[in-house]
């Protein structure tokens, strides 16, 4: 232990119904330090915070910032310490302006005036003093979601936060912005804040924090100085065993399935350009919000085009419908599988159905027994555990939703497949098993057309890669040739416009 | 203390969910019949025996009853798709009065085996449209279509009175607003004579069991299913969002309208504007006791009848003011949405 | 012309004060409810057991100002009911606002029935009388249009600037708004969106149950059943109109009451040319219309309707 700590939190244990989310964690945090707390999905982290944070009360163990013991379970208390909390999914309200945003609950409730012309004041100065800038009047959700972080973390300020937590502060932002960002971070631990953030994402990890705590199955499994570790070392302590990924094998494609010529969509796409060959992947890179649910839409026809020209297996389309692209052979994997992919009240076998409930209907009545016998094929053949065709879909856990979607697209052998974000939020053994379910489609002769926002992904898969940005798409590039510069300069909207970016690198 | 989501539903709590609900129901309002001085479980008799102890008791029960399963019914088809019809009320009245204005004058002179189920087709298409007045302004427009169809239920009552002092009026009534009789060949056999029970009862019980055939095993029954659980993820999958609503709204309207239908033609013969003591609202009642399913809103619809045949006889025994009845009813909608949200959560320390 | 010289006479415009004010208690109410994220259509019952109750109150020998105060209480309660259920609960919002509709408005044909055995005429109470102002009062015209009110319309009025100024220029208003755009984010600034909906429903259920008692103890002096006729549906449309505000909550009813008097005034000139039910029909045409017009435009709270379970997202 280095100076006297700011936080301590000791013997933190937290359990939901059967699972253990979190086991007698103890953690140190020294003023003026960044540490990471890293941990795949699942590990704890966020329950570990939201502990911290008084929105959830721990079975056991305590909290201390600077000495004094926090009161579990109450926000207020925490904020009041000086604990301040920049959310994932940001806790803003986007019609409220800036101001509103920041002066929630900073006062006491039963105040007969709100001194707004001091709070503007005073986050003008704050915001200045951080380089954050921002107009106080401007409504949130006017925002880009750059800015939004940013008021995000002024909230945490004015409220004099001494200890700052940040959930997964670099997911939804772009390279730059997240560099923005760590030399923000930099600024305020200079300053005398204590960070801790939270992440999965190694690099980051690395470049930004000095020290690392790592989770796993809701346990510290080891402690480092960011100095004194490896990517590597960190790589194998967060997932604890090696999970191999499977990799992709060098094929030969064959002719264009789908093809996209100068291709918009309304104003979310415009001009977009690229082909799926047979036994080929192509892989879409991008910061999330950039057009990928567009694309995504566009192909899985739920949105049509407003101009430029769709091909699918060289014929034009001009009207596209959810059924007409299933019956062609168009296998849809949704980028949110638990809002579009399945519905949780329903049986298995009516999610494995309900898409092509036409193959298994006659006269307008379902064929049940058609039905659950396709979805115990599913279950068997993609390795569905946790239900059987008659029980409730929401009782799978991510992983296995996941593969009960991959088996009802691939279980009919489709031509293309179109999986947009197929490994978000899975575990690194259902990570290895859609890559290999994705792998073997490819192997077998189907086009896949992959978005994902995950880099590592992309390139393990896609055979060729573009970049989406702004709802535009980049040149394509062969995998072999794209290096972590050239794609960090595509995501970022940086290409020759002639479409000769594979040479001109 | 917090509330924590049951993996499994156990089928003993769903099935028991009801009882209990009205129990608790019969138990606050026996609190309210103590206050008003009556003995309590000597009025709970005289329910009972109200209710189902006479021949005309028993007979009025199941005559109650009738209309609150086509209510029912409507409401259970439109909730389940997350179709807010509250304007059942409505629909029964324009189902109504649609009969009584075609029954004995486009319809004269047909035989009975043609006009009778012409005129609750006419009955039912009515209901229908009253419907899809809200649900189009929902999907064209974005309007709720709970506040909507609420509106609507007044308009459609003041068109009747409108009619029925108007167009539609009785000249042989001796000034009384009501309309014209829909004449005796209009009039559904009676199940039992010398009663008021009609074969709208059988019709009503068809009609739930077609229902559930619908709902359990056609693509439309999957499809409007999913509809109301998920939108997003219903049209992910291909269903057609709009089309599905609306056939569902023409089930929900057309079941309510045909309610209307049956009432005029099966009890009364002529429309007043108190044909219905808000059957189209204790549908939705009956609906939500019977947890949304066609064949436990039969049950449903005969404990609310019964409740209602019940207090109306013991009210007259012990002095107590009939709208027990009323208030029992909705009591055990309340306590129903309370016991059914136990059968999904628990409470954990 | 006969039917504009209507707006001409000073009546029509006092009752269009008459008219508004249950409509701006009930849209006041609604308003706070929806503010913090909360239906609630128990709106129609709950004035309808409010007009019972400040009637059953004076009736029984208490003050008029006992008997909205007790209005509120009961109104205040049966919010507390319908906070108990769709907030703590999460339940739907929808049908647990119409089963308070249903239960209050029997629980008051109940109760007045028990009082009121056998009524042939309903019984009466001596209902609010204007309140004389000094000088205004006593203008020609403006006196008898605008100030010639019981106390209770005032106070409406007054309510929607009160209320103005609560939600936009308070601490307690902005912890509101939070709740009703993303409790999550009120939470997370330490403020308790649970407690702050559960005190929304009961404050806003008591305004609701003042605009009923208004009915009895001021613009009639008995109560009968079915009364409040559909105002609290045309409130619940009145705030999409508003936009939830306040202010525009107050013009809403004034322009609803205003098109409600000259219909009433115009059956008198037009007499039986025209089915007097067509007129009747008008509010409620009115209100689906005005929700059509507002619907894609009122920047609705983004949290309406929507369940907050801590923890759950």
């Amino acid at each position: 232990m280095t100076a006297h700590p700011v936080l301590r939190l000791s013997g933190i244990t937290k359990r939901f119904g059967t699972t253990l989310a979190n086991d007698a964690i103890s953690i140190d945090l020294a003023p003026g330090e960044v540490l990471a707390l890293l941990g795949e999905n699942g590990a704890g982290k966020t329950t570990l915070m939201s502990i911290l944070f008084g929105h959830y009360t721990p079975d056991a163990g305590t909290v201390e910032v600077a000495g004094a013991q926090l009161p579990p379970g109450k926000p207020r208390a925490a904020i009041r310490a000086g604990v301040g909390m920049v959310h994932q999914h940001f806790s803003l309200a986007a019609n409220l302006t800036v101001l509103d945003n920041v002066m929630t609950g900073t006062e006491s409730l039963w105040q007969l005036k709100s001194s707004t012309s001091k709070a503007r004041r005073e986050l003008l100065s704050i915001a200045e003093r951080f380089g954050l800038k921002v107009n106080p009047d401007t409504r949130v959700g006017d925002l880009s979601v750059g800015e939004q972080q940013r008021v995000e973390i002024l909230k945490a300020l004015y409220n004099d936060a001494k200890i700052l937590i940040l959930d997964e502060p670099t997911a939804v932002l772009t390279n730059i912005e997240a560099e923005t960002l760590f030399a923000t971070l930099r600024v305020m631990a200079q300053n005398g804040l204590s960070l801790i953030f939270i992440s999965h994402k190694l690099n980051e990890v690395m470049a930004a924090a000095d020290r690392v705590v790592v989770l796993r199955g809701g346990k510290v499994v080891a402690e480092r100085l960011a100095a004194a570790t490896s990517r590597a070392e960190l790589a194998e302590l967060m997932v604890g065993r090696r999970v191999a990924r499977p990799v992709r094998e060098a094929a030969t494609s064959g002719p264009i399935l789908l093809e996209a010529i100068n291709l918009d969509v309304g104003r979310r796409l415009s001009g977009i350009n690229f082909a799926v060959r047979a036994g080929e992947t192509l892989g879409i890179i991008g910061v999330s919000g950039n057009g990928q649910t567009a694309l995504g839409h566009l192909v899985s026809g739920l949105v049509q085009h407003s101009g430029g020209e769709l091909r699918l297996f060289d014929h034009a389309v001009n009207q596209t419908s959810v059924r007409a692209l299933i019956e062609a052979g168009i296998g849809r994997i949704p980028e949110d599988r638990n809002a579009e992919g399945a519905i949780g009240e329903m049986a298995i076998w009516e999610n494995a159905v309900l898409e092509r409930i036409w193959e298994f209907s006659r006269h307008g009545l379902v064929d049940r027994r058609a039905a659950r016998q396709f979805a115990a094929q599913i279950i068997e053949g993609f390795d569905v555990r946790g239900g059987t065709p008659d029980s409730r879909t929401r009782l799978l856990s991510g992983g296995n939703m996941q593969k009960l979607i991959l088996g009802r697209n691939l279980q009919s052998r489709p031509r293309i497949l179109i999986a947009a974000q197929p490994t978000r939020g899975l575990d690194e053994g259902a990570i290895a098993a859609v890559h290999t379910r994705i792998l073997e489609a490819r192997r077998a002769g189907t086009g896949v057309l992959l978005i994902s926002e995950d880099l590592d992904e992309v390139v393990s898969l896609a055979d060729r890669i573009q970049a989406i940005v702004k709802g535009r798409l980049s040149p394509p590039v062969p995998a072999e040739q794209a290096d972590a510069r050239m794609l960090g300069l595509m995501m970022a909207g940086d290409w020759p416009q002639d479409g000769t970016l594979a040479h001109a690198s | 203390m917090r509330l924590e989501r049951r993996a499994h539903r156990p089928l003993v709590l769903v099935l028991l969910a009801p009882v209990i609900a009205i129990v608790t129901a019969l138990a606050i309002s026996g609190v309210l019949i103590a206050i008003a001085g009556a003995p309590v479980l000597e009025a709970y008799r005289l329910i009972i025996t109200g209710a189902f102890g006479t021949r005309l008791g028993f007979t009025e029960t199941l005559t109650r009853a009738t209309p609150l399963m086509l209510t029912g019914l409507a409401a259970a088809v439109a909730f389940r798709a997350r179709v807010w019809n509250i304007g059942a009320e409505g629909q029964f009245y324009l189902g109504a009065i649609a009969v009584a204005a075609v029954a004995a004058t486009v319809f004269s002179g047909w035989p009975p085996y043609l006009l009778i189920p012409s005129s609750l087709m006419v009955g039912a298409i009515a209901g229908m449209v009253t419907l899809l007045v809200p649900l189009g302004l929902r999907l064209r427009f974005g309007v709720d279509e709970v506040v909507t169809s609420l509106l609507i239920n007044f308009v459609v009552v003041l068109f009747v009175s409108m009619m029925i002092e108007g167009p539609l009026k009785d000249p042989l009534a001796f000034g009384w607003p009501q309309s014209i009789p829909v004449g005796a060949d209009a009039m559904l056999p009676k199940l039992i004579d010398r009663t008021r029970l009609h074969i709208g009862l059988l019709i009503a019980i068809v009609v739930a069991v077609l229902v559930y055939f619908l709902q359990s095993r056609t693509v439309f029954g999957m499809q409007s299913r999913a509809a109301g659980l998920s939108p997003t993820a219903a049209t992910f999958a291909g269903v057609p969002l709009a089309k599905t609503l609306i056939k569902v709204a023409c089930l929900s309207g057309g079941l309510a309208g045909l309610a209307g239908a049956i009432e005029v033609t099966g009890v009364k013969g002529y429309v007043t504007t108190d044909l219905s003591p808000g059957y189209g609202y204790s549908g939705i009642i009956v609906a939500m006791l019977a947890n949304l399913h066609p064949i436990g809103v039969i049950a449903a619809a005969l404990f609310t009848a019964a409740m209602f045949v019940g207090a109306d006889s013991m009210g007259r025994a012990l002095g107590i003011p009939s709208y027990i009845a009323d208030v029992t009813v909705s009591l055990s909608l309340l306590t129903m949405l309370v016991s059914i949200f136990f059968t999904q959560y628990r409470i954990r320390r | 012309m006969e039917l504009l010289e209507i707006f001409a006479s000073a009546g029509i415009w006092g009752a269009v004060l008459r008219i508004a004010t249950p409509l701006i208690f009930g849209t006041l109410g609604a308003l706070v409810c929806e503010r913090a994220g909360v239906l609630n259509l128990g709106i129609e019952g709950i004035m309808t057991f409010g007009a019972m109750i400040g009637w059953l109150t004076v009736f029984s020998g208490g003050d008029l100002w006992v008997g909205l105060l007790a209005a509120a209480a009961f109104g205040a309660l049966f919010g507390l009911l319908h906070a108990g259920m769709t907030v703590t609960l999460g339940l739907s919002q929808h049908v647990t606002g119409l089963g308070i509709t249903l239960f209050a408005s029997s629980l008051s044909y109940f109760i007045f029935r028990l009082v009121v055995p056998l009524a042939s005429s309903p019984p009466t109470i001596e209902p609010f009388q204007p309140l004389v102002i000094p000088v205004l009062s006593t203008l020609p015209f403006f006196g008898d249009a605008l100030f010639n009110q019981t106390a209770p319309t005032y106070l409406a009025i007054l309510l929607a600037a009160i209320l103005a100024y609560v939600l936009f220029r308070t601490p307690l208003g902005l912890a509101v708004r939070m709740t009703g755009e993303n409790p999550h984010g009120a939470e997370a600034q330490g403020v308790n969106p649970i407690a702050i909906r559960i005190g929304a429903v009961m404050v806003g259920s008591a305004l609701m149950a003042i605009g009923g008692a208004f009915l009895t103890l001021s613009a009639f002096n008995s109560f009968f059943p079915t009364m409040v006729q559909g105002r609290g549906w045309v409130c619940i449309a009145l705030v999409v109109f508003a936009s939830w505000r306040p202010g525009r909550a107050l013009l809403g009813a004034l322009l609803f009451a205003l098109f409600d008097a000259y219909q009433l005034r115009l059956q008198a000139v037009l007499g039986k040319a025209v089915p007097y039910q067509l007129f009747l029909m008008v509010p409620y045409v009115l209100s689906i219309i005005a929700l059509i017009v507002m619907a894609r435009r009122a920047r609705v709270p983004q949290a309406l309707m929507q369940p907050y379970r801590r923890g759950e997202r």
